[in-house]
């Protein structure tokens, strides 16, 4: 609160790799701070927590997440359904709607100086594809046009503590999320299992390239939220105060 | 048939029986006609074809016609649209019709998307990237003709170019006609420094619908099935 007053300071885009032309001299205010982590690992009701204090504490909050572009999200969705889609088609199809909204809402969230939370982010759509059998180059190529956030979370969560909140929360077992597409087990309690735990690998091999933080999500909702807020406050104090 | 640059994992050198054959060009140049031609040919002959025409799968489409009529579409989104449009004909037609032994006739190819991403401003090695999967063609035509013709090709009878089409997202000019004349010009540029890398067979786009079908199936003649395997074609013809 003691901060409110304080602008955070102004800078350049850092890209992943090429960028976006038309980019490249942007001057962002901004930070973007990301919550990957698998369905059911609580990652929407820590951003819904951190988006209200982060608000109470006089900051503007944009939430973003995956699939939620305007250009594309519905069309993900229905050809999910129609359409036996290929991996590659999928995944840039998922780039697509990426890229509509990082160049729609990040960016000009973040020249507009708001923190951005995004619920997920490129290691997610990166994880899956290579779990997918894709080649990894190629794959961190296609996200070579986003920037680097500020800070990434990554709330880890043990697979077998994983599906007992998969089941609390819907009852079944996701398709996709399940690995169910790749022909990993007949059965879907083992092939959850299996992907996620592939899944996982992904993010641990991620985690030094892209600077990832490993949240331990097997606790409680009110632990890790204090353990994410208490991260999150740090950075905007050094921030607001370098 | 090798594997276009680097290969994925996933894509490992396979045995393709099919040739692919490629058209590329701007607008105008002829070569839809001259496509529509080797089709008919090879039909004749007994072969089996498919052709694929850029932008045309089906679950793509819908979302690019959409983009494309609000005017949202970013230099990124528009190339990683049509890299899905692509991506989702090559791995459901393109790749198995190769693997069992089609003749697969593509109207437009990665050239296109390379073209027209970098004219739009994209990174030419992030787009190439994109495309890596994608298996170099037996053949590429490149139909050349300058753009005024091209150009005139195209305007006759058509009161109205599209957004896109005219390349008015790139800012070249407020009047439709003289954007896509300066929008035509880049692309011919890309193509022509593309053409000797690429190693694109050039036809004269100029010249007489006859005259040019005659050159591009002079080319293709040594793709066709030998006499040994003329038994199979003579069986499917009957």
């Amino acid at each position: 609160m003691k901060h409110k007053q304080r602008e955070l300071g102004g800078r350049p885009v850092e890209f992943y790799g090429h960028g976006i032309n038309h980019l490249q001299d942007v001057e962002i205010k901004g930070r973007l701070i990301v919550i990957e982590g698998p369905d059911a690992s609580g990652r929407s009701t820590q951003i819904e927590r951190i988006t209200a204090r982060l608000e109470a504490d006089g900051h503007a909050v944009l939430n973003t997440g995956l699939k939620r572009s305007e250009l594309v999200s519905k069309g993900i969705l229905e050809a999910k359904q129609d359409y036996d889609l290929g991996r590659k088609t999928l995944a840039l199809f998922y780039a697509a709607d990426f890229a509509d909204q990082f160049e729609y809402k990040i960016i000009p969230a973040l020249q507009a100086g708001y923190i951005v939370l995004a619920d997920r982010y490129i290691y997610t759509l990166i994880a899956r594809n290579v779990v997918r059998g894709l080649d990894k180059r190629w794959c961190h190529n296609l996200y070579g046009f986003a920037i680097k956030p500020d800070l990434v979370f990554y709330l880890d969560v043990e697979p077998s503590v994983l599906i007992h909140r998969v089941f609390q929360k819907n009852l079944s077992l996701d398709h996709y999320e399940s690995g169910a597409d790749i022909g990993l087990s007949n059965d879907m309690y083992e092939s959850f299992l299996i992907y996620q735990s592939k899944i996982s690998r992904e993010f641990h091999l991620m985690q030094k390239r892209y600077g990832l933080i490993p949240i331990n999500g097997n606790r409680t909702v009110a632990e890790i939220n204090a353990d994410l807020q208490h991260r999150i406050d740090q950075f905007l104090d050094k921030v607001m105060h370098s | 048939m090798e594997d276009y640059q680097i290969a994925m994992k996933t894509v490992k050198p396979l045995k393709m029986e099919g040739k692919l054959i490629v058209v590329e060009g701007i607008d105008g140049s002829g070569k839809s006609t001259q496509i529509h031609l080797l089709e008919k040919w090879l039909g004749y002959k007994g072969i089996n074809v498919f052709k694929s025409e850029w932008n045309s799968s089906e679950m793509v489409k819908e979302i690019t016609s959409k983009g494309k009529k609000k005017g949202l579409l970013t230099p990124t989104t528009f190339s990683l649209l049509h890299a899905t449009d692509f991506a989702d004909r090559y791995e459901r037609n393109i790749l198995p019709l190769l693997r069992a032994g089609y003749f697969v006739l593509a109207d437009r190819y990665v050239y296109t998307a390379f073209v027209r991403d970098i004219v739009r401003g994209c990174n030419p090695d992030w787009v190439r990237k994109v495309y890596d999967f994608a298996i170099k063609p037996d053949l590429a035509f490149y139909f050349k003709v300058p753009v005024d013709i091209a150009v005139d090709r195209i305007l006759v009878g058509r009161p109205k170019l599209k957004y896109y089409e005219a390349g008015m997202d790139l800012n070249l000019s407020n009047d439709p006609y003289e954007s896509y004349r300066i929008f035509q010009g880049r692309i011919i540029d890309q193509y022509d420094s593309m053409a000797e890398p690429e190693g694109f067979t050039i036809i004269d786009g100029t010249l007489n619908i006859e005259e040019q079908q005659k050159t591009v199936r002079k080319m293709i003649m040594p793709l066709l099935p030998h006499q040994t395997s003329s038994k199979k074609i003579r069986k499917v013809k009957a």
